[in-house]
């Protein structure tokens, strides 16, 4: 009966959703207010629908309900409740209606956040967001319904996949879809100022916090992917250049971009028709990774059971959104104008070339994500784009962006003066310059990639220096206390999310550069000795976890005869899907991670073994939380509490009528 | 020509792309044993316990050499293709009974019929290993001279059949 209310919860929201795509873009275009008052209510009675089949499906799995097809399939009587209840995005369908449920969020937020916004824009964006989430809920009630029936009921299921048993599947995928689908109201932004034609700054200060919000959930998310992978799939990488990791890193580029680009038009008035490409790249990419997820045609880790009936509706549905986008686009833009003029040394000229770097990082990221499937379809033969192919171009592209991202907030809008620029930033350069060089040698290691990638990393933070000793220096205020407050949080979170890039910066180098490796065979009581570490292993016991038995293995780790921790890496093996896991033993710390983890059992009790030793590894996603934390600063920032606070007071009436009749 | 035009016609062209990546396979691996040698087996046979069935007496002649098991679904499915093809004479088909019991084997031709002028029984899966098989059923085409010309991986189809290995068997036939 449960799962039925969350079937039929579905078919509501799938005619709410068609009245919210219709009656508001509709009413919008002919001005009549009536038909435009719909889209609040539209978008938050689907919100709760959707919430409702959300809870349904929930329920379900928390009270094993094999009788659902869905449920049969990915989870066991033995799975422990919170990952019964993350199995419900643990397969297609389900992640599906979490996409969905995320959605049906953003427009409930948005309906709540855009008192302040012209009617007429807020009903094209709702509606458009409407539209959006029509397409999904009709590709999951036709070919993808996770509340299908199973009869007879299976008695007992088939068990989530032991590589998802994890924390991380509780958190990682609701973090990355919130940032993922939080772009699809940068979209809709977008696409609302194109139908309605008012492309301009207001345009761009509206959708500015929007993006910045949904750039921290994806920033946030994909680290927490990357993370998982670390700990969970025991090779000690971070970053595998996967198919999938690509599909989220790439709207990632394409949002970080354009944040940068919205703020030119925010404060400039300019790159508009440029900012709302790149808005509808981002919510495209996204729909580009859902579709290569889930169709098959890359092989990938992360892919979905694939079936071509899927893969086919996701790009007909591809083929119309971002399709439908771009014809408007190509429609609108060329009436948008390109706002006022600048030098190309000036903060816009920076950031025009940041946005160049970071498209051309993300186009090159998408040719090597596809270029398999454009060979496989020329029939010129199968290929795998591996990491020497992404590390190859993405360093280049990425070392000048970085140099930049020291210049550009010093710049002046405008027109700057390159000499006046370098006489700023000499002692930045030079500080940068010689640390860099001499800290490897220090560190008894010197190559020209640590040189470099800390150069990078100390000149963000020098040049990140001067900026706030300049800005302190002309803020009002006779205390030190009270100039730094007068620093707007915008600023800090500007700050801050670059000194994030960083400590990624550190993080990477320092790893790439320094990281111990060892592969060797363990009999019980045998030491080995790496990064100055000693690891005693003690052999192996059996125990029995709720759904697998393990083997773990102790080690004893001393430094200088001194023991510093004891570590148990596993070896598990689940019942249901009787597939093995390495659980791998890290511990964590701020200059290094250990990270043991168990091969093959050998003979005699011993085993083999993988011992890493990982310099300033946890920098990596540290920097990225970091990064976050700066957009979320930046998004508090004064001039958004208080237009959240007053309404429409951005708005004249006045403008506000001249711009329903001219759409 | 509308430059902002531009981001759909790319548009286009990936959706081109991707469409035709619907119909591809990219699991459909080539495999690194096309054009080699094929690995040499001494196999005793399974009707004939006390004879062998030998790689070495198929030279110089183009055969298929199809690994299958009675446990095994896709066997199943592509048995009508092999009675078919067995049926017409043109090329003789060499089975691999890969990992199976003898009795049962015996039961599963008896019932389904039996394409193979001989079969050789590969109980423990070594000569799979050699092979390369990922899983069965599979079949390869070897030429004259002992090479691999040709894999399918799972079952055998009447278009592939009709298509691709057919065409190939004439051809390396008539050299």
């Amino acid at each position: 009966m449960i799962p039925e209310i969350g079937h039929y919860a579905l078919i509501l929201a799938l005619c709410v959703s068609v009245v919210l795509g219709s009656l508001p873009i509709y009413g919008a275009a002919v001005g009549n207010s009536m038909l435009m008052s719909v889209a609040k209510p539209a978008a938050r009675g689907q919100f709760l629908l959707i919430l409702l089949a959300f809870c349904c499906l929930g329920y379900a799995f928390a009270e094993k309900d094999f009788s659902v097809l869905y449920v049969a399939a990915t989870s066991n009587s033995q799975l422990p409740l919170q990952y019964r209840l993350a199995a419900i995005w643990g397969a297609h369908e389900g992640s599906l209606l979490l996409w969905v449920f995320i959605l049906s969020i953003w427009m409930v937020a948005v309906s709540f956040f855009s008192t302040h916004l012209p009617e007429a824009m807020r009903a094209r964006i709702l509606g458009v967001m409407g539209l959006v989430s029509m397409g999904f809920i009709l590709f999951m009630l036709t070919v993808s319904n996770p509340f299908e029936r199973l009869i007879p009921a299976a008695l007992d299921g088939r068990d989530l996949n032991p590589l998802l048993q994890d924390p991380g599947m509780v958190i990682h995928p609701p973090m990355l879809y919130m940032g993922y689908v939080g772009f699809s109201v940068a979209f809709a932004f977008a696409i609302a100022a194109l139908l309605g034609g008012t492309l301009d700054a207001t345009w761009a200060r509206w959708s500015r916090p929007w993006t910045t919000v949904a750039w921290c959930f994806l920033t946030v998310g994909v680290a927490m992917g990357s993370g998982w992978a670390y700990y969970e799939l025991g090779w000690g990488g971070w970053w595998f250049w996967d198919p999938v990791e690509n599909a989220s890193f790439m709207p990632w580029l394409a949002g970080t971009a354009l944040i940068h680009s919205l703020a030119v038009t925010d404060k400039r008035g300019g790159f508009k028709a440029w900012s709302v490409l790149l808005a509808i790249f981002a919510f495209s990419l996204s729909l580009l990774g859902t579709f290569l997820v889930r169709s098959g045609v890359l092989t990938s880790v992360h892919a979905f059971a694939t079936d071509p009936k899927r893969g086919l509706f996701i790009l007909v549905f591809l083929a119309v959104v971002i399709g439908g986008s771009l014809i408007l686009y190509a429609w609108r833009a060329p009436r948008v104008g390109l706002g006022g003029g600048f030098t190309l040394v000036s903060r816009e000229g920076m950031l025009m070339a940041n946005n160049v770097l970071l498209v051309a990082a993300l186009g090159s990221v998408l040719l090597g994500t596809l270029y398999p499937l454009f060979l496989d379809a020329l029939d010129l033969g199968k290929i795998s784009v591996g990491p020497p192919y992404f590390d190859t171009v993405f360093v280049p592209l990425m070392t000048p962006a970085i140099f930049l991202m020291g210049i550009g907030p010093l710049a002046q809008w405008k027109k700057a003066s390159l000499p006046e620029l370098a006489t700023r930033l000499r002692w930045a350069f030079g500080v940068s310059l010689v640390t860099a060089l001499a800290l490897p040698l220090a560190m008894g290691q010197w190559t020209p990639l640590i040189s470099l990638g800390l150069m990078m990393a100390i000149w963000i933070v020098t040049t990140s220096a001067v900026g706030l000793r300049e800005r302190l220096a002309h803020a009002d205020g006779s205390s030190l206390l009270g100039r730094l407050a007068s620093v707007p949080r915008a600023y800090w979170g500007m700050l801050l999310a670059h000194c994030g890039v960083a400590l990624f910066i550190i993080g990477v180098t320092m790893v790439k550069g320094f990281e111990v490796e060892q592969d060797l065979r363990m009999n019980v009581g045998q030491t080995a000795t790496i990064g100055g570490y000693t690891f005693q292993f003690d052999g192996t016991q059996q125990y029995k976890g709720p759904n697998y038995i393990a083997a773990r293995g102790t080690f004893r780790v001393s430094q200088d005869g001194r023991e510093v921790t004891v570590m148990y890496p596993e070896k598990r093996r689940y019942n249901v899907q009787n597939q093995t896991m390495t659980e791998a033993a890290i511990s964590p710390g701020l200059l290094r991670d250990l990270y043991v983890s168990l091969g093959e059992p050998l003979d005699d009790g011993a085993w083999s073994v993988r011992l890493y030793h990982k310099p300033f590894i946890d920098w990596i996603w540290g920097g990225c939380l970091v990064m976050a934390v700066g957009g979320v600063l930046a998004i508090s920032d004064r001039r958004y509490r208080l237009a959240w606070r007053r309404k429409e007071v951005d708005v004249p009436a006045a403008t506000q009528v001249a711009r329903q009749t001219v759409s | 020509m509308n430059r902002f035009l531009i981001p759909f016609g790319v548009f286009v062209v990936v959706v081109g792309f991707l469409a035709v990546g619907l119909t591809l396979n990219p699991r459909e691996l080539p495999s690194p044993l096309v054009g080699r040698p094929a690995p040499d087996f001494s196999l005793p046979q399974l009707h004939d316990q006390g004879k062998v069935l030998s790689s070495n007496d198929l030279k110089g002649k183009v055969w298929l050499l199809n690994f299958w098991a009675s446990w095994c679904g896709g066997c199943k499915e592509e048995h009508p293709v092999l009675i078919h093809l067995a049926q017409s004479g043109e090329v003789p088909i060499y089975g691999m009974d890969y990992k199976d019991t003898r009795e049962e084997a015996l039961a599963w031709l008896k019932q389904w019929g039996n394409p193979y002028p001989i079969v050789a029984v590969d109980a423990l899966g070594r000569v799979g290993i050699n092979y390369g098989v990922y899983g069965v059923p599979e079949t390869y085409v070897i030429d004259k001279a002992g090479v691999i010309r040709y894999k399918q991986i799972g079952p055998l189809r009447e278009d592939i059949l009709q298509e691709k290995i057919l065409p190939l068997v004439r051809e390396l036939q008539n050299q």
